[in-house]
């Protein structure tokens, strides 16, 4: 088990280290844009409810803790439903979406992979129907490979 | 690859939020990285995760390119009832690894 995960860790190093060179066909913040309109069903984004937390410094682009709260209930009365994230700096935009029931809390924690500094955005869909948004413009630097 | 690890309390007072953490090793390959012949390694992620309590969805992600290797995921839910927890990863070539953990709730 041990050595399966020094060489996955290496094959992560390596391949982020691969993701820092120019190559790599990244995504554009137009992209990123129309998957969340596309996500949304054309929704419009209100700025406001949604809190990104993410390191003000990302020194490893490969593996990356992100926090995101939704400051709403989570009742039947009104919940959040759905919790979309993209990223506009990755080859792909699509980072995830959350799908939630009427309790707990509007929160998750994961760690995602940011191939270059770039904004993030989360918008969040309540239950009467109105999309929240925040954006968060994360600063990463590659070790070795610099930014 | 599999391995998954869930950490759920074992018993919850009715009504009190919780907070529930899910691991599972995967390498979640992008189709971004060559191997050491030169070639590209195909994609393969965990596109689906789900969980359900004694049948019902209570929450699920749906996961991109962006999720990070192994990845993990923590959330929160209300205990209402005493039961089985069911949690699916979705390997988009197909294999579905699954886990289970009773709770408690008084």
């Amino acid at each position: 088990m041990a050595h399966t995960r020094r060489h996955l860790l290496k094959g992560i190093a390596a391949g982020s280290a691969l993701m820092a060179l120019p190559k790599v066909a990244l995504a554009s913040r137009a992209e990123a844009d129309a998957l969340l309109k596309k996500l949304l069903n054309g929704a419009a984004i209100q700025p406001g409810k949604v809190n990104i937390n993410l390191p003000m410094v990302v020194d490893n682009g490969a593996n990356v803790p992100m926090t995101i709260t939704v400051d709403a209930p989570m009742t039947p009365e009104l919940w959040v439903q759905k919790l979309h994230v993209v990223g506009d700096g990755n080859p792909l935009p699509f980072v995830a979406t959350y799908h939630f029931t009427a309790q707990g809390k509007a929160e998750i924690s994961t760690r995602i992979r940011l191939s270059q500094s770039q904004r993030v955005r989360a918008v969040a869909v309540l239950s009467d129907g109105t999309a929240w948004g925040a954006t968060f413009d994360a600063k990463v630097t590659l070790g070795g490979c610099g930014g | 690859m599999s391995t998954p690890r869930i950490r759920i309390p074992d018993t919850a007072q009715k009504g009190v939020i919780i907070e529930i953490k899910a691991l599972i090793d995967h390498p979640m390959e992008t189709g971004q990285r060559k191997g050491a012949d030169g070639k590209i390694l195909p994609k393969r992620i965990i596109d689906r995760f789900e969980v359900s309590l004694n049948g019902q969805v209570v929450f699920a992600a749906d996961w991109g390119t962006g999720i990070a290797a192994n990845p993990f995921i923590s959330f929160f839910l209300t205990a209402t009832e005493s039961g089985e927890f069911k949690f699916s990863w979705r390997d988009e070539q197909g294999p579905i690894f699954t886990a289970t953990k009773t709770i408690t709730v008084n």
